[in-house]
């Protein structure tokens, strides 16, 4: 990102300091936020029931006539040219319908890159599929084999020989530091933040810390693993997808193959797992060049190996942090300065140094991080993209600081919490840390933690606590829309191209649509998941719930407006402005005054009128410049560490949440709860081996790549402030990530409570504890 | 996965004729063969089902057991005689795989299990000595965490993954073997090879040859005994070390000790070092930590698995203090 997007942003947030915040977004609180019925309250999945029974069908399950099934075959070197194939065999097996390389590829544009300013755009990879011989990263898919049944491409795809010509090819994390390139920009922030003289402040401390934090690459495991179904009905295109980016998708599509906008229509109405990973890759654009080359649909469900080579993960990190403060224990110096991967063709910064900019009031900072160009995949999104990794060294830090200065870490936070933003001055729209630490501490039992690091034992066994905070910005995305349409039985269907990867989207939204038109819950249907459905964005950065929420708002004060004309003047209503009405009782009536009232049906059977519809639209996010958006949580762990070999066993985590309204207790534990074990496996399991040798993934199986088994996961305990947040829809603010930052450092610094000793390199595994002896 | 005809043999002897092709290969539960095969690492061009021939445990006077090849690991593992009289052995079949897994897998399965090594399995893009004979070995200066501290050979360090052989090992088992040329006993500790410049040859069976039957005799070592296998999550993962232990004391004196490691060598590796040192000696942590390091003395370290000696080591000691029982 640029120096000119800088100047925007940097303008526009100048601008915003002096305008009214009553003029903005969220300038008047949501009342909803004071006056909901079915938000708030335990609801269960409406798709639960169909996913129970199977009934849910999704992208690799849609049955279709005459498909052919598709097998990836991939590069085994990382830089290159293709210098030949033996397709004979492949071609000969049984089942066989053909086999697609560049050199019988339909041509194809590259893939418009995600981004913000572009939701119909959801490339992560930006580079030619399948247009030349030249290979971009070890495990490129160099042919796909089309078959009767997958078991007959699989087996074909094992028979196709590629000759290679190798070209030295950049796979070394360490030798790309060289060639660092240090962006302007990271999403809308400036990369580069030097505030006063961390260097003095370092010297002039009472404490100090100063350390290095590596995080290894980390894949998407989701249960399902990405898949389409892809069928070319003349010239549109249909594509059963898994996604959370179904226009982005669409629009993607149309660019690579030249086709209208309306040409392509994308299906994903149940995922199995987002997290980042749900979005365009190559296997999309190859399913549908394969058909279009066959005239025959084609089913391309990715191996988990398979999605280990095309489906990009979390970029490796190495951070460096270090902390300065004075004697009562306040922060003087944060820096924050550290490397990751991000080559040319990749789109998705992993912004680690941004959650140290908002969480602490620091009097100096000096924030810059790097990018390295490697001949690989690019990365992309990862659940709590940026913070995940960023949170485990700023919060070891403060653990380590906190040591240093014989503070309780709880308190440390305390002193040095931020009460507004701390770089930008801006106020927050709702904070409150401080008492998500309070009560996560007081359902965890904090005050039973041994102050003196290795001084509790059971048996061979090291006993420790540790805490850290999470946190994860409040992101809402414009352009989101949804239809409303009421019918004269006064019923309500909420439609929009959302995204439904098990958060409870559908389930949520008709809580929400219930509250705002004044519904009964089963009056109310939400339709979402497919792209004849009225333009969404994606569903992420935790965006979806908000952008949503401003739609149906929006739609709803349509409705009103309509309605109200549609009653005429031989109504209760009559003689009323929109501004004096609300729903309620499923229509309308005046503000105050309960008797003048007119149901949805009696208005529309007297217009006669089977319904009405109207669309509203989440316009620009304009209250994140004006105000400081953060959810924030405090995690705490307790667990015990083998003295003999060094394995850790957690005993229980508690997750303390301060984001705004919780909208359903059910799924949003679920959310908070999945979030967390996601941070338990960054913490103990998952770690993508990349053999620098050549570029390859070694660890490309579940086997191999561990996450967190049952018996890893201990007791969780989840709750919330429910503080509304006045500038938000519904007074929430997403959930979906913030669940999983914070807990890596927590049970690190758990561990350095149990042992003594400090690991800062990620996964903990037992080599990495064996000698637990303190460096004193 | 390579197209394959699939039989299940009648009996033992129709088994053992429709592998004499060579180009058959023995089927148990199929929770290694088939991975195997869809992996495109085994492409036998025959299957002979055996899972149903010999399933029966079989208690021999005296408390021995002949454990029959086609016994599935879970039924092993609730065995009333295993548990009381073989705890280590229950234990470390219930350590390995999932209980799904262990539902399928079978005995005879179980000890012909391949390694885990990710350079093996990536038959598409890494080199294998074991995979594919005098290729080159691309562990050796790779990811090499999981490999072998005792035994390896610069043509593979690749570990055996099975942790009820470990504990087989400890308790002195013999293979009941059927081939073409009649019936023999091999002891379990003989059956594996170390790879040596042959990696690709794993095992002494003979081609053809069918494991029928295991065969173990009780001792006081035995039912005092233990299996600790330390890995990198709580379940569902391959050992970085593990143990298996039993230990007999008589007047304050050891009179039987049985130490197998796993998760080091290409082979369950019976500690006969560490064994040798304990006999007749006090069973004293000074006396478990010294053997420990008479036996981690012949260890070799790779790059990335230095760690597993140290943890080897205490591992062991740990083990065997725990059965020499409190206060040691």
């Amino acid at each position: 990102m640029s120096k000119l997007q800088n100047a925007i942003v940097g303008g526009v947030r100048a601008a915003l300091g002096y305008v009214p915040d009553g003029w903005l977004p969220g300038g008047t609180p949501d009342p909803l936020i004071d006056k909901r019925v079915a938000l708030g309250t335990q609801q269960s999945r409406v798709d639960g029931p169909e996913k129970v029974r199977g009934a849910a069908r999704f992208a690799a399950e849609v049955p279709m006539e005459g498909l052919l099934y598709a097998a990836c075959v991939h590069s085994t070197i990382a830089r290159g040219r293709i210098a030949g194939f033996d397709l004979a065999a492949a071609e000969a097996a049984s089942g066989v319908v053909l086999v697609m390389t560049h050199r019988n590829a339909p041509k194809m544009n590259m893939p418009p890159a995600i981004g913000m300013t572009n939701l119909k755009a959801a490339g992560n990879n930006i580079l030619p599929v399948m247009q030349d011989p030249e290979i971009r990263w070890n495990g490129q898919t160099v042919a796909v084999v089309l078959a009767e049944t997958q078991e007959q491409a699989d087996h074909a795809a094992s028979l196709v020989l590629v000759r290679y010509e190798a070209a030295v090819a950049r796979t070394r994390f360490d030798e790309a530091k060289a060639d660092a390139r240090t962006p302007d920009s990271l999403m809308i922030e400036r990369n580069r933040l030097k505030r006063g003289n961390v260097k003095a402040a370092s010297q002039a401390a009472a404490g100090r810390v100063d350390a290095i934090y590596r995080t290894p690459q980390h894949n998407h495991n989701p249960i399902e693993p990405n898949a389409a179904t892809i069928a070319w009905e003349g010239e549109r295109l249909v594509v059963h997808d898994a996604t959370q980016m179904l226009n982005g998708t669409a629009g993607s599509l149309a660019k690579v193959f030249g086709l209208k906008e309306s040409q392509v229509y994308v299906s994903s109405p149940f995922v199995g797992g987002g997290f980042g990973g749900k979005a365009l890759w190559d296997h999309q654009i190859l399913g549908a060049a394969a058909a279009k080359l066959a005239g025959r649909p084609v089913r391309i469900a990715l191996s988990r190996a398979s999605m280990h080579r095309l489906i990009g993960g979390r970029t490796q990190t190495e951070q460096r942090v270090a902390l300065s403060a004075d004697v009562d224990g306040k922060l003087t110096g944060l820096l924050h300065h550290g490397y990751s991967i991000k080559s040319p063709h990749g789109a998705c910064d992993e912004a680690f140094t941004l959650s140290g900019r908002s969480l602490y009031a620091s009097e100096s900072f000096d924030i810059v991080q790097h990018q390295l160009d490697l001949d690989v995949l690019a990365n992309t999104f990862m659940r709590g993209p940026g913070e995940a990794v960023g949170t485990f060294a700023i919060e070891c830090a403060m653990d380590e600081l906190a040591h240093e200065l014989g503070i309780d870490p709880v308190e440390f936070r305390r002193r040095n919490v931020a009460h507004c933003n701390p770089v930008s001055g801006a106020p927050h729209s709702q904070s409150d840390l401080m008492l998500a630490y309070d009560q996560g501490a007081e359902r965890f039992g904090w005050h039973r933690r041994a102050v003196r690091p290795r001084s509790r034992r059971e048996g061979e066994w090291l006993i420790g606590m540790g805490c850290a905070t999470g946190t994860f910005p409040y992101v809402r995305m414009p352009g989101t829309s949804v239809q409303i349409r009421v019918d004269c039985d006064g019923r309500a269907t909420v439609s929009s191209a959302a995204h439904e990867m098990g958060m409870g989207t559908a389930t949520v939204q008709r809580q929400h649509a219930a509250d705002r038109l004044g519904l009964p819950l089963d009056s109310v249907t939400v339709r979402i998941g497919d792209t004849s459905l009225p333009f969404s964005s994606f569903a992420g950065g935790s965006s979806q719930t908000a952008s949503l929420g401003a739609a149906i708002n929006a739609a709803s004060a349509k409705l009103a407006s309509e309605l109200l004309r549609l009653a005429g003047n031989d109504t209760s209503l009559a003689g009323l402005k929109a501004s004096d009405i609300e729903f309620a009782d499923g229509g309308l009536r005046k503000i105050d005054d309960p008797a003048r009232h007119e149901s949805f049906a009696s208005i529309l059977r007297r217009a006669a009128r089977s319904d009405i519809s109207v669309m509203g639209e989440s316009g620009a996010p304009l209250e994140v410049l004006k105000f400081s958006m953060h959810s924030t949580s405090a995690i705490f762990c307790k667990l015990r560490v083998s003295d003999v070999t060094g394995e850790i066993r957690l005993d229980r985590l508690v997750g303390s949440f301060d984001c705004g309204r919780i909208l359903n207790p059910k799924t949003a534990a679920s959310q908070f709860r999945g979030g967390m074990i996601m941070g338990i496996g960054m913490a103990l399991n998952e770690e993508t081996l990349v053999d620098e040798r050549n570029g390859r993934i070694m660890s490309a199986s579940f086997a191999d790549y561990h996450v967190p088994v049952h018996l890893d996961v201990p007791q969780i305990d989840v709750l919330w402030t429910d503080i509304p947040d006045p500038r938000t829809p519904m007074g929430a603010r997403g959930i979906g990530e913030i669940g999983i930052t914070g807990v890596a450092a927590a049970i690190a610094n758990a561990v350095f409570n149990a042992t003594g000793m400090r690991v800062r390199d990620l996964p903990l595994t037992p080599d990495k504890l064996l000698n637990n002896r303190p460096a004193s | 996965m390579t197209p394959f005809d699939y039989r299940r043999a009648a009996d033992q002897a129709d088994a053992l004729s429709r592998a004499a092709t060579g180009h058959a290969r023995y089927l148990g539960g199929g929770t290694n063969l088939v991975d195997l095969m869809r992996q495109n690492i085994e492409a036998p061009a025959a299957l002979v089902d055996v899972s149903r021939l010999r399933d029966a445990i079989e208690e021999r006077a005296g408390g021995g057991l002949l454990i029959g090849a086609a016994v599935r690991n879970s039924a092993l593992a609730a065995h009333p005689v295993v548990r009381t009289h073989y705890p280590m052995l229950s234990r470390a079949l219930l350590s390995g795989a999932s209980a799904q897994i262990r539902n399928m897998a079978t005995v005879g399965g179980n000890i012909l299990q391949r390694t885990r090594c990710a350079y093996f399995y990536d038959a598409a893009g890494s080199r294998c000595n074991k995979r594919e004979a005098g290729t080159g070995c691309d562990a050796m200066d790779g990811f090499n965490r999981y490999h072998a501290i005792f035994g390896g050979s610069e043509h593979c360090v690749a570990t055996h993954p099975s942790d009820m052989c470990v504990a087989l090992a400890a308790l002195d088992a013999t293979v009941h073997l059927a081939g073409r040329d009649g019936e023999r006993r091999v002891p379990l500790l003989d059956l594996h090879r170390l790879p040596g410049e042959n990696p690709q040859v794993e095992t002494v069976l003979r081609a053809g040859e069918l494991i029928t039957a295991i065969e173990i005799a009780p001792s006081a070592a035995a039912a005092n005994s233990r299996y600790r296998k330390v890995r990198d999550r709580s379940s569902y993962a391959f050992a970085l070390v593990s143990v298996a232990a039993g230990l007999e004391v008589v007047g304050g004196r050891i009179d039987d000790v049985r130490i197998a490691l796993g998760g080091v060598a290409a082979k369950p590796w019976r500690a006969a070092r560490a064994e040798q040192v304990l006999r007749g000696q006090a069973p004293t942590r000074e006396n478990f930590l010294r053997a420990a390091d008479a036996e981690v003395a012949g260890a070799k370290a790779l790059s990335g698995n230095a760690f597993k000696i140290e943890l080897a080591k205490r591992t062991m000691a740990a083990v065997l203090g725990e059965l020499a029982g409190a206060g040691v």
